[in-house]
């Protein structure tokens, strides 16, 4: 089982004089499993990559790949593919429409076909493996908080049952403990199911923090792919890309420039916390 | 007098159902008191749902308070009558570029606010032009908005408010859907409208490292004023912040956790710089 784009290439507005290459050969496998985080400067093509492994944009030219099928072969049913692929947009509570939060969150497996009384347990499982308290089910999603509403919007996602989740900077917008909150549920996603995560995002410290590898795109194409720690050693790359790496990468940088031994991989805050310790005592 | 002076300052949002009855009363703003001087550079902190925004459209009179007092300017800002002058002094720039941008071209889109302000032709242009060198965006003039980077949008939002020639500029969360160069970009253009104009800013973020750059920072929590203080004084508080959903920037986090470990880390390091000296210090 795995995700599969061969060189694929992408343009808006394709033969006109608008026409903007969004991707250009782009050649990516994510298997089963993994948790994967896409970062990269606004305009970088991050969205439209999104937006293809689902099938909601089709390639311009290159082929893409869901458990070894082409998903673009006339006969391959896109519409079972979203339910497998759940994409959690920018911004996901603008979707919401529902007249109650439960009602929104049966949308999506009411559309795939499912019984009416398979489609309410779906939506039951979703909206408690978001943690959202039973007392708002039956409210307006318009009269919950905004890290509320984010979580009703993941929720119709989950309620498909995807087997991939994709999401789209899930944190924008929100406090720190808004963050820490939509992060630590993601992570209890990922543990629960071991579903595949791919996580969009511009927020270096978020992506370090939780996932197993990291795609750098920059202007349509992959500039970097690997582990955490030795994607963000290219700082200097990252920085040519307009990003950058976290605090931590930096700190542990200046820290060895001043003669102390501490771990130059060490990406997050609880990796340089632990190296410091180890080098100053 | 300061620039902005709000005393118990208090708005509610009333909640109706379609036969207009009230169904739900949200205090947004609890009595908010609030200084802030001429050429002040201040961060307001404050979680989802803190009254952050309800605040800052009060500076810029899109909304009205009810309860208390707020002047701005010199002028009363509890009188819906004196919205339009509240306006010249302040400006705003909100959170995503792409609801803010009103023209086709760069240096149209600048001269809006001078235009709708009644400005003769001949200093629109030397606004818009001063405007647009002051964030850094002359060589876009002629470009079309849709065709910049986030960050470069939210410039031409600050040239567009700054041509306005306001005494103090709002900025909502303005670097939410940026990425680090943009927001960077964006902060950089900012303080130097405050230290080079003396253009009072006031910033409202969720990026705690955003506030460290501020001269005084005030955290609001349930529609009041819960912290306030330089920086330093404010974020050496990290349980309290905790409390109000908010955190330390992470260098201060990590300094934070290294001294409650047993190492001898003064108080109040902010910057990756002091946490590094303070670590070439102990030994």
């Amino acid at each position: 089982m795995s995700i599969i784009l061969n060189k694929v290439y992408y343009s808006y507005e394709e033969k006109t004089a608008f026409e903007a290459q969004a991707l250009k050969n782009v050649s990516l496998t994510i298997e089963d499993g993994e948790f994967v985080g896409i970062i990269g400067h606004t305009g970088s093509g991050k969205s439209t990559l999104a937006q293809l492994l689902n099938g909601l944009l089709c390639a311009t030219s290159g082929g893409v790949y869901y458990n070894g099928r082409d998903i673009y072969e006339s006969d391959y049913d896109k519409k079972e593919l979203r339910g497998k692929v759940g994409l959690v947009f920018q911004y996901p509570e603008h979707q919401l429409f529902g007249t109650t939060v439960f009602e929104d969150v049966c949308y999506g497996p009411q559309n795939l076909g499912y019984s009416q009384k398979e489609t309410q347990l779906r939506a039951f499982g979703a909206l408690r493996s978001v943690g959202l308290p039973e007392t708002c089910w039956y409210h307006s999603p318009f009269a919950l908080s905004g890290g509320q509403k984010r979580l009703a919007a993941i929720a119709g996602v989950l309620a498909m049952g995807p087997e991939v989740l994709v999401l789209d900077e899930p944190a924008a917008g929100l406090d720190p403990k808004g963050r820490d909150e939509i992060f630590g549920l993601i992570g209890k996603i990922k543990e629960e199911s071991n579903r595949t995560v791919i996580l969009i995002s511009h927020s270096m410290e978020d992506v370090a923090d939780h996932v197993g590898r990291i795609v750098v795109m920059d202007h349509g194409s992959v500039l970097l792919d690997g582990a955490p720690g030795e994607v963000f050693l290219r700082y200097k790359e990252l920085e040519r890309a307009g990003l950058a790496a976290p605090e931590a990468v930096y700190l542990m940088r200046d820290l060895r420039e001043r003669g102390f031994l501490v771990n130059e991989k060490a990406t997050t805050l609880a990796e340089a916390k632990a190296s410091i310790l180890e080098a100053f005592s | 007098m300061n620039l902005i002076e709000a005393g118990k300052l208090a708005y509610e949002y009333i909640i109706r159902d379609e036969e207009d009855n009230v169904t739900e009363i949200l205090r947004a703003l609890d009595g908010v008191d609030l200084q802030v001087g001429q050429g002040d550079f201040v961060a307001i902190l404050g979680h989802n749902g803190s009254g952050k925004s309800t605040l800052a459209r009060h500076l810029n009179a899109l909304l009205t308070a009810e309860e208390g007092t707020l002047w701005i300017d010199g002028k009363d800002a509890m009188d819906a009558g004196n919205a339009w002058d509240i306006r010249k002094s302040t400006g705003m720039v909100f959170q995503n570029p792409d609801n803010q941008i009103v023209a086709g071209v760069v240096e149209e889109d600048v001269a809006f606010g001078p235009e709708n302000l009644g400005i003769p032709p001949i200093e629109i242009l030397k606004r818009v032009a001063k405007s647009l060198h002051a964030v850094g965006m002359s060589e876009y003039r002629r470009h079309s908005p849709n065709r910049l980077s986030g960050g470069q949008k939210q410039r031409v939002a600050i040239a567009g408010v700054m041509a306005m020639e306001p005494k103090c500029i709002v900025l909502d969360e303005p670097t939410a859907m940026l990425d680090p160069s943009g927001r960077k970009e964006v902060l950089d253009a900012a303080e130097r409208l405050n230290r080079e104009k003396g253009v009072t800013v006031i910033l409202i973020t969720h990026y705690m490292e955003e506030a460290v750059r501020a001269g005084r920072v005030f955290v609001m929590d349930q529609g009041k004023v819960v912290m306030q203080g330089t920086p330093r004084e404010v974020f050496s508080q990290v349980e309290e912040l905790r409390g109000y959903r908010l955190d330390v920037p992470p260098m201060a986090r990590l300094a934070h956790e290294l001294r409650k470990e047993g190492l001898r880390l003064p108080e109040g390091i902010l910057t990756r710089q002091e946490l590094v000296e303070a670590l070439c210090r102990l030994s």
